[in-house]
């Protein structure tokens, strides 16, 4: 038979290709198969299990690290939607657990404590994409570099603020632009300045945009916070904390979904937002003490 | 002809619109119930099907695009767009609902999770090979006798046709192959379905 001959698993193409399907999407965080299911009912293109959300994560404090396996397990047989989980940056061996248990996605994570503070993962060796964290494009590119099929904006997780998601969305978006305006002969000193290889780097400022899907995460707490990041240029968000530490999750989950993909219609935008009960409290990222900031977790 | 739609509530609406670009055909995205009569043809992109499902309800687009295929109107759905034109659902959620159309029993998710996803030559109907890829791909795992197989990988059918709708399981927009879509605008200027205001 000609069909295994003619079949090749984990191109690069069919990596990223899943991220392509989640785009206009939500991805929600989710802490037990109960959350999963409540995640999947509201809308949600795929969620994110792990053990604390990032909320508690910075409450709790300590080393936070990949899920039990038994958890994931459970919330990837609760739902039919794509189910992604976190390993620490640079945990390679966090992967390889993780890849053996058949996660859609591995999100190689800043809202875990590293495992190393000068590599990330090779993730050109694993046969299931990865999603990391960028807060802005030199960051973005390098993870790519490294075998990354999707980027999101990192924000400041656990938050409920959203300014410094909004800030590395502009960043990222603002730089690519910047970089389509540049004649080719100066994209040269543009790939030393970003850190990022030179043909990557020519290649984002001729299509201008980046190769692979741009999610933005990190502090969205409301459908406007939602919206607003569609407008910016996201192709999708990731909603932490800010569902499960709201009054009514179900509703609340349900309305980002409808806002991010009616995310330039004020009037559907001020209908879904009504009722909703109580976001999450949150923190101001300005009050956090720069030790407590996650988004600069990451090289 | 009027514009092809491409519904955009969710999934990969925009590689559908640069492939009808490619080949010269001017497409529109579709979010609301009244776009739908300014088009000729109708792509249902990949996505979730849970979640277009949901959000075609929420956004009123369900019930008039029910009515339009039920009257002959040309829809072909990729991967997520071919559950949704499948009257029957394997493996899906207890609440999910397809729009029906093709009388078909499709299967989800039917080869896997994410690393067992795959890019893959197909023949499809008269176009010869195409390079595709198959992402938590769908199989048709029964069909009707008025379905006609277009395409098969292995032992599996993975594009069907029956009057104006048209269903596959993998994505000739993520590899950039134009010749399904061609396919499909042949069908639309066949059918130059007339909408009746």
């Amino acid at each position: 038979m000609t069909e295994s001959s003619n079949k090749n698993t984990s191109t690069p193409l069919v990596k990223r290709g899943l991220a392509e399907m989640l785009k206009g999407g939500v991805i929600m965080d989710v802490v037990t198969a109960d959350q999963a299911k409540i995640a999947e009912d509201a809308g949600a293109v795929a969620v994110m299990a792990l053990e604390r959300v990032p909320a508690d994560i910075r409450a709790q404090g300590g080393v936070a690290r990949m899920s039990d396996p038994d958890l994931i397990d459970g919330i990837i047989s609760s739902v039919s939607i794509p189910v992604m989980a976190k390993a620490r940056i640079g945990h390679f061996v966090e992967a390889q657990i993780l890849q053996s248990l058949k996660v859609d996605y591995i999100d190689e994570s800043e809202v875990l404590s590293p495992a190393d503070y000068l590599n990330h993962i090779d993730k050109w060796k694993f046969d299931v994409p990865f999603v990391c964290g960028a807060t802005n494009l030199g960051e973005g590119l390098r993870r790519i570099t490294e075998g990354a099929a999707m980027i999101r904006s990192k924000g400041e997780a656990g938050t409920g603020d959203v300014s410094e998601a909004t800030k590395h969305i502009r960043t990222i978006l603002g730089e690519i632009r910047a970089l389509s305006a540049k004649s080719e002969d100066e994209l040269y000193v543009s790939a030393k300045e970003l850190q990022a290889p030179y043909e990557l780097v020519k290649e984002v400022a001729r299509t201008g945009k980046l190769p692979v899907v741009l999610f933005t995460a990190g502090g969205v707490a409301t459908p406007a916070d939602a919206a607003m990041m569609m407008q910016l240029g996201a192709d999708g968000v990731f909603v932490g904390s800010g569902i499960f530490k709201s009054g009514n999750p179900a509703a609340r989950a349900a309305a980002i979904v409808k806002a991010t993909t009616s995310f330039n219609d004020p009037d559907v935008l001020a209908q879904v937002s009504r009722g909703l009960g109580e976001a999450m409290v949150g923190i101001n990222v300005a009050d956090l003490p720069a030790p407590h900031r996650l988004a600069e977790r990451g090289w | 002809m009027l514009p092809i739609g491409v519904l955009a509530l969710q999934g990969d609406f925009r590689e559908h619109i640069e492939t009808l670009r490619v080949i010269g055909v001017q497409a529109i995205e579709i979010r609301k119930p009244d776009d739908l009569s300014k088009i000729s043809g109708l792509i249902i992109p990949g996505g979730e099907s849970t979640v277009i499902d949901k959000l075609s309800k929420i956004f009123s687009v369900r019930e008039p695009l029910i009515k339009l295929i039920q009257s002959g109107f040309p829809v072909f759905g990729t991967c997520a767009g071919l559950i949704m034109l499948a009257n029957k659902i394997i493996d899906g959620t207890p609440t999910q609902e397809s729009f029906g159309g093709l009388d078909i029993e499709v299967r989800r998710n039917a080869f896997g999770s994410q690393v067992d996803s795959f890019e893959a030559d197909v023949e499809f109907a008269d176009s010869g090979s195409v390079h595709v890829a198959f992402i938590r791909a769908p199989i048709v795992a029964t069909v009707g006798s008025e379905v006609e197989t277009l395409a098969k990988f292995g032992s599996d059918i993975v594009a069907v046709r029956q009057d104006n709708l048209l269903g596959i399981s993998f994505h000739p927009e993520v590899t950039g192959v134009t010749a399904v879509h061609e396919y499909f605008i042949q069908m639309c200027r066949d059918a130059n379905f007339q909408h009746h205001k």
